[in-house]
């Protein structure tokens, strides 16, 4: 038994901290150490060239490296052993960065648990078994969950490449928050003119099964191996049947307010198209305000329908499918205003959202595109737009939303433009970072809006003397000038700011994974990994992931996609090789193992009376390990004796090194 | 519950009907008041920026004197409250103060233990401990047809953890209001400052902010702004003549307390509340109440929106 140790210097990262010529040569003397030496960059191709050679040329048949993070190169070194012809798994990892030279500063303290760190990792390595990873074929088709431009973009790319996708939205139609818009920053192109040719060819590809009006139900299995079963809500219409004519929906007597792509700001009937273009064109009955559901008669689409496709006895209907990846671009909620009474929304009619007036401004939305205020004729004279609402506010969400002084100012070009009224930004800092994004807000200022630096207090509208009655007051300290002001204006809007949707965490349980502590999903590495999640095969896309704009959204799709891709045409991945086995002998057959697994992996051989762990679909968590009341499952590379070792490793060396 | 009380120096001078029908609603609602035995003046707004110290000691001998077994300590003037509150939170915060304070108590013979007792709002143990619930069920002469304006002014709503409401929108006194039957006005200036010492210092200053009150009130047709604390029931009450010279406007709103309009739900005789001390009378409101206008027939069909108007967000 040899085992070489190597001490990574990480630049100045780890030898700022930590003595590590001083810990190379403390841990030459451990048991079974042969080699122990220190070099600056260990990750690098000479550092990695150290370790092959010692093992080609010393007989090294153990390694441990104490540097990073095994997240960040335990696959490296890993990788080194292999290609000097020792077993992977014979290889431990000590993280002497992260747990130990960034979170000290004392030198020779850091040193001191620098080498118990050390010698934990030599007394396990020497306990550590030769394992051998197996490989799994990789189903080539993809389930992307949001239809979104992130969705579309992630969902054509792999559907050009040749691959099937099975692409989920909640909502009867794709398109997401971006078809709502009217124009995007900075090029004022029309929205739904570049995205309504997307939604069509994602609706048609013969590669891309849609499926809109759904949910994904659950979903279980690994990297290139999931399945997943997805419910498609009754549309109660016979999407055979149907042309999209839309005689339904004009027929329909029941009119109510479209909370969800007209923003509030509009009306739909109970059988309905959220929007023109939608894809599919197929409508859907909404049932909990259909009269015929409510009452139980009606029944007017029914009847003037000319193909009779409306089937008010259809029922929720599961599909199934077995994918190898899934893409989540699942996309973001708008701050809810209502959150913030001093700003006045739901109580003073003309205080709007973000998203209201993109409805408003556009020539599809309930106003024909005319800025107008609630009484839906009267053209306002001057207009607030407030940024930061509910973003950079302790109260509320500490982060930048990103997008909203971009948003605030396209809308005040095209206030300025469509009502030619005075236009007033509140803002607290212009964010405006971003290929012809600055150059925006310079011809917006040469437009000749005014911008006023702080945060609004209030909206009000209650005047003080002198001041016009029947206005909204913007109560606000103008940092600038160090002073209080009070602007009367007509219409205020409330530029929103983007929070995670209100049920990501349920969907990141179901997908295997988490939230950060404001709800946007993980990832890998917020550098380097940023569309990987630490679930392998489960990619992340789009504003689920944080807010961002339309281009970053865009390639975050298409990244996502080539991720995707890459994995499918390598055609097949490694499977975990440490997973769970059952000792039969000892086994009682209680089944606590079962009910404890996350991921279905064990099953009952009813036959032995004994459990038995499916390799393919075991993770290695250990779940069922804690969970064993006899004992009898063992998790391979965590075992009793190896975990043991790396504790008695690391006691013996505190007591000599005088810690404890 | 029974309530250690702190009345202050106003609910026994200008704030008279404050005390008085505070003390009478807590009967009905049988909440029992156990004065506080030889209290002395919190030192209203001024005291903390002379001289820290002594403020703090004042302070802390009321808490000190409160009885043995009380563990809520209620005061209804605002500025008691606060000036009590922040005693109380600032003794348990900053050891050196804690001593500090507790050393000149001990010249008397008294001591305090921060943590021991709760100061509260009246306000705050008629909403919180009675509950609305409870209240309307005391009432017997429903507020009903009076518009009504809640007004907290600025000393109960402090952020910070210092004040028990939203500094920024709170709703307690507006539950309340609604709770008698009164139709709550939705007052932008809510939690507004009424002024405090201005009609002293800037009188133009504080007939500003009293204008901006009492014409925003009247601009949504109310019948009275109703105040829990008296120094804004002082600035807008008395001074309303003195703001009404200075911009030439002819305004007639009474301040009234909250108490005040509990006591005339719970069917008490106005004068048992105190109405009548008021500067700005409050008769209108009290014959508008005894003889409601007919209620009005409701409409056979509901006012067609114009096609035009856009739909109001709902506020949930």
């Amino acid at each position: 038994m040899k085992t070489g140790v190597y001490i990574c210097h990480c630049g100045s990262n780890i030898a700022g901290t930590v003595d590590v010529a001083e810990v190379a040569r403390w841990a030459g003397g451990l048991e079974t150490v042969v080699v122990s030496r220190d070099y600056k960059f260990m990750c690098s191709s000479l550092g990695q060239e150290l370790i092959e050679k010692d093992i080609k040329e010393s007989g090294v048949d153990r390694v441990v490296v104490a540097s990073c993070s095994p997240h960040m190169h335990e696959p490296t070194f890993r990788g080194a052993c292999e290609r000097a012809g020792v077993n992977p798994y014979m290889f431990e990892m000590a993280n002497i960065r992260e747990h130990c030279s960034w979170v000290h500063t004392d030198k020779d303290e850091a040193t001191k648990k620098a080498k118990a760190l050390v010698a934990a990792a030599v007394g396990r390595v020497t306990r550590h078994q030769p394992l051998m990873e197996k490989r799994a074929p990789v189903n080539k088709n993809t389930l992307i969950v949001g239809g979104g431009v992130a969705g579309i973009q992630a969902a054509l790319e792999i559907a050009n490449a040749g691959y099937h996708v099975y692409l989920v939205e909640r909502e009867p139609s794709l398109g997401g928050h971006m078809a709502q818009l009217d124009k995007t920053f900075p090029t004022l192109d029309c929205s739904a003119c570049i995205l309504t040719p997307r939604m069509f060819d994602a609706g048609n590809h013969p590669n891309i099964t849609l499926l809109s009006y759904s949910e994904v139900e659950k979903v279980s299995g690994y990297i290139g191996n999931f399945k997943a079963r997805i419910r498609k809500k009754a549309r109660y219409v016979n999407e055979e049947l149907c042309t999209g004519c839309g005689v339904c929906t004009e027929k329909c007597p029941k009119q109510l307010v479209d909370e969800v792509f007209e923003a509030g700001l509009g009306y739909r009937k109970a059988v309905y198209r959220p929007f023109p273009q939608a894809v599919p064109k197929y409508p859907v009955i909404d049932r909990a305000n259909c009269t015929f559901f409510l009452k139980g008669t009606c029944k007017a689409c029914q009847k003037f329908c000319p193909t009779g496709a409306i089937d008010f006895e259809q029922q929720d209907t599961f599909l199934d499918v077995e994918i190898g990846n899934v893409i989540l671009a699942t996309g973001y909620d708008l701050f809810d205003a209502r959150r913030i009474p001093q700003y006045g929304y739901g109580r003073f009619p003309n205080v709007f959202t973000s998203l209201e007036f993109e409805r408003m401004t556009n020539a599809a939305g309930p106003t024909e595109g005319k800025v107008v205020l609630r009484d839906g004729v009267t053209t306002p004279q001057t207009v607030a737009i407030v940024h930061c609402v509910g973003s950079r506010d302790q109260n509320y969400n500490e982060y930048c939303s990103k997008v909203c002084c971009m948003y605030s100012l396209k809308f005040a070009h095209m206030v300025h433009e469509k009502a030619h009224a005075e236009v007033y930004n509140f803002y607290i800092d212009m964010r405006t970072p971003g290929k012809g994004y600055e150059e925006f807000y310079h011809r917006l200022m040469d437009e000749g809006n005014h911008f006023v630096r702080g945060r609004v207090a209030a909206i009000a509208e209650a005047t003080r003397f002198g001041e016009p009655e029947g206005k909204l007051v913007v109560q606000v300290e103008d940092t600038l000038i160090g002073q209080q002001r009070r602007i009367p204006v007509d219409m205020v809007i409330l530029s929103a700011g983007l929070e995670p949707r209100h049920d990501a965490q349920d969907v990141g349980r179901k997908f295997g994974i988490s939230c950060s502590r404001e709800g946007w999903f993980i990832e890998k590495h917020p550098k380097l990994d940023p569309i990987a999640t630490m679930t392998d095969g489960v990619f992340i896309a789009g504003c689920a992931q944080g807010p961002r704009d339309i281009p970053e959204t865009v390639a975050q799709g298409a990244a996502a996609a080539a991720r995707v891709l890459s994995i499918i045409d390598k055609g097949e991945v490694l499977v975990e090789a440490a997973t769970a086995i059952v000792n039969e002998m000892t086994c009682t057959g209680c089944q606590q193992c079962i009910t404890t697994c996350p991921y279905t992996a064990i099953e009952y051989l009813a036959d032995k009376q004994k459990a038995s762990v499916i390799e393919a679909l075991c993770k290695g968590c250990g779940t069922c390990t804690a969970a064993c009341p006899s004992k009898s499952i063992s998790l391979r590379h965590f075992d009793d004796g190896q975990l043991l070792a790396e504790m008695f490793g690391a006691m013996e060396a505190m007591f000599e090194l005088e810690m404890a | 519950m029974k309530y250690a009380y702190y009345p202050g120096c106003s609910l026994e001078k200008n704030a008279a009907a404050y005390g008085e029908s505070f003390t009478a609603v807590a009967d009905v609602l049988a909440q029992e008041l156990v004065e506080i035995p030889d209290w002395n003046c919190c030192g209203a707004t001024e005291y903390f920026s002379l001289d820290p110290l002594p403020a703090y000691a004042l302070l802390a001998r009321n808490l000190a004197l409160v009885p043995k077994g009380l563990t809520d300590l209620v005061a209804p003037c605002s500025a008691c409250y606060l000036n009590l509150y922040k005693t109380e939170h600032h003794m348990a915060e900053r050891p050196q103060l804690n001593s500090d304070v507790n050393a000149a108590l001990a010249e008397a013979g008294l001591s305090y233990k921060p943590g021991t007792v709760r100061v509260r709002h009246a306000l705050d143990i008629l909403v919180k401990d009675v509950g609305c619930e409870a209240i309307a069920a005391h009432v017997k002469q429903p507020l009903r047809g009076l518009r009504l304006v809640p007004y907290y002014g600025c000393l109960v709503v402090r952020p910070g953890g210092l004040g028990s409401y939203d500094p920024e929108y709170p709703d307690a006194l507006d539950r309340l209001l609604g709770a008698l039957g009164a139709t709550v006005v939705d007052f932008p200036l809510k939690a507004a400052c009424c002024g405090g010492h201005m009609p002293q210092i800037n009188p133009e200053t504080a007939y500003g902010l009293i204008y901006e009150l009492i014409a925003s009130a009247a601009s949504r047709e109310a019948d009275a702004i109703v105040t829990l604390c008296p120094m804004c029931q002082l600035n807008l009450d008395v001074y309303q003549t003195q703001a009404n010279d200075h911009f030439g406007t002819h305004f007639s709103m009474p301040v009234l307390y909250f108490t005040q309009m509990m006591g005339l739900a719970f069917g008490l005789s106005p004068q048992a509340m105190g109405f009548g001390q008021e500067f700005v009378s409050a008769q209108p409101l009290l014959d508008k109440l005894a003889s409601p206008p007919p209620p009005e027939e409701e409409p056979k069909k509901k006012p067609q929106r114009s096609k035009k108007a856009l739909p109001m967000p709902s506020l949930r």
